[in-house]
């Protein structure tokens, strides 16, 4: 007992990418996990993703039937279908709306606890993120799709690699989300109350995700911008026009890279941000 | 009838309510802010959908204003009323519900007094500014009938939104885990009357339009302000039944709040 000190123990001290890897692993299945309790709620949000499916659907639908050569912005009716439904899915997957679990933590004083664990404070949130994701992957995607495929004529991609690159582009919008979150969620470092901040996010998320109205219904230039200057079409757009085979495979390649370029960048911002918040904290209560 | 100790009463949850707002004033600020774009957000994809088309199921660009104008009137305003209903569900998990019960006021009342939106009165404003500028884009012939029509139609329209939200949330009563569920009849509901009803098509037309009555919103009033005869058939009076259909809502969702409140027993603890 004489070489006991403050350090954590360490899995596999000679092996420390695999060391890394099993936490990384272990917080992710303990997202999954967690929202695996969740079935009722599940369920209730599939029906509302659904609905909204319908909706969305409709509109789009009619306005293919009244534009010129009945392909608004590109777009043919088939193409609109999938855009509609597979977004209605992703919607979940990507969560573009309330997460204000850090923001909580901050509030109440409880973040102080996650400053002592061994893992780094952005990966002990991306983890379990990433956990999440791949629950509402499986449950919350799958139903909407399906009704999308029953009562419409949806377009199915018809390149080799479409499906894998928009694996990876989903995976990538996820990484993107949890970034935003995260930085929309630490402004309670600053403000101890960040609804405001929360709230903006979950407008302008659905606004310029292209949650609304495909972000190609805009002005070029405009559509331009938003793509490069903002991280925000990366989380729905992209992976979208991707599966929908919208452009030549150069561009369809290129968003899929421009939206890792974004991903990064948050991380890297996510990390110097905590940087500052941990100087910055005051753990409210005792 | 309200007493002046009850009234008294309701003031000071309003009061305290108004006081925890103001001490994290940035953020009430920033949330003020997008409230108003949020509200502007119904427009901005209504005109931006018209870039790629001229007409949509027939309607112009002016007339499709009208409608979103006259659904987002009556959804900001039961929003701004009684929107925050919604977080009943945590009320009843968390058993605060149970405080609420005990004090000798209206439930319904101090739910809705205790968390009074006041971030989200700007929107109304909004709203009614841009009635006012699509029933200037339109050729209207004005009528007495029409003009009484034009004021009836928000508030006919905000007492049916008020009775969706009321009965979703009374949802919790019986399903604590119902989740977004109510999401699809409140915002759905809004998203709906934002465009005009012949854009749907089948059984979901059916049903939110005529079974739900979201159609008496602000597609069937707008054609009796705009004196165009429905696509769909419906005789030109529909219009003017608004009102009704907003007191049969508001007559269901008064009998499956109280209910409810009959209903629930706490979580327990």
């Amino acid at each position: 007992m004489d070489r006991l000190d403050a350090r954590v123990p360490r899995i596999s001290p000679h092996r420390p990418f695999r060391d890394s890897l099993a936490t990384f692993a272990a917080l992710s299945w303990s997202g999954f996990q967690r929202y695996i309790t969740y079935r009722q709620a599940t369920i209730a949000g599939s029906f509302t993703n659904i609905v909204f499916g319908f909706l969305r659907c409709y509109v789009l639908l009619a306005v293919a039937a009244g534009a010129v050569g009945g392909r608004p912005a590109g777009y043919d009716a088939a193409q609109l279908i999938t855009f509609v439904w597979v977004g209605q899915g992703l919607l979940t997957v990507v969560a573009l709306w309330g997460w204000t679990e850090l923001a909580d933590r901050i509030r109440s004083g409880d973040v102080t606890a996650d400053l002592l664990r061994p893992v780094h404070p952005v990966i002990s949130y991306l983890a379990p993120d990433l956990g999440r994701a791949l629950h509402a992957l499986l449950f919350r995607f799958v139903p909407p799709v399906v009704v999308g495929l029953i009562f419409f004529d949806p377009y199915l991609p018809g390149r080799w690699f479409t499906v894998p690159l928009f694996a990876l582009s989903v995976l990538l919008a996820v990484v993107g989300s949890m970034g935003v979150r995260f930085l929309v969620n630490a402004t309670a470092y600053w403000l101890h109350d960040a609804r405001g901040p929360i709230t903006l996010w979950t407008l302008s998320a659905g606004l310029l995700a292209g949650l609304y109205f495909p972000l190609r219904f805009l002005p070029d230039w405009l559509a331009v911008t938003l793509w490069v200057a903002t991280p925000f079409p990366g989380f729905l757009q992209t992976p979208l026009d991707v599966l929908i085979e919208r452009d030549p495979t150069g561009v369809q390649v290129g968003l899929v890279v421009l939206q890792a370029c974004w991903a990064a960048a948050l991380l890297a911002l996510c990390a110097l941000v905590q940087r500052r918040a941990e100087r910055r904290l005051v753990a409210h209560g005792g | 009838m309200l007493t002046v100790a009850e009234l008294r009463a309701y003031a000071a949850l309003l009061g305290g309510h108004w006081r925890s707002m103001m001490s994290y004033r940035a953020s009430f600020v920033v949330e003020m802010i997008t409230n108003v774009g949020a509200t502007a957000l119904d427009l901005v994809a209504v005109l931006v959908i018209f870039r790629t088309t001229r007409t949509l199921a027939g309607f112009t660009l002016a007339e499709a204003v009208l409608m979103v104008s006259l659904s987002s009137c009556a959804f900001n305003l039961a929003d701004f009323v009684v929107g925050n209903i919604d977080h009943l569900k945590t009320y009843v998990r968390t058993g605060m519900l149970d405080a609420v019960l005990v004090r000798p006021l209206g439930t319904l009342a101090q739910l809705v007094l205790m968390d009074l939106p006041l971030r989200k009165a700007m929107r109304l404003v909004l709203a009614a500014g841009v009635l006012v500028v699509a029933l200037r884009l339109n050729d209207i012939d004005w009528t007495p009938a029409r003009a009484v029509l034009v004021l009836v139609v928000p508030f006919a329209g905000a007492v049916f939104f008020g009775s969706i939200f009321v009965l979703s949330a009374s949802l919790a009563f019986w399903w604590v885990d119902s989740g977004e569920l109510g999401n699809a009849f409140t915002y759905g509901g809004r998203d709906f009357t934002a465009y005009p009803i012949p854009v749907y098509a089948g059984w979901f037309r059916a049903v939110f339009a005529y079974g739900l009555g979201f159609g008496f919103v602000s597609y069937q009033p707008a054609l009796a302000l705009l004196g165009r005869a429905d696509p769909l058939g419906l005789p030109g009076w529909t219009g003017f039944v608004s009102p009704l259909v907003a007191l049969a809502a508001a007559g269901i969702a008064a009998l499956v709040w109280r209910f409810g409140i009959r209903h629930y027993r706490s979580t327990g603890s």
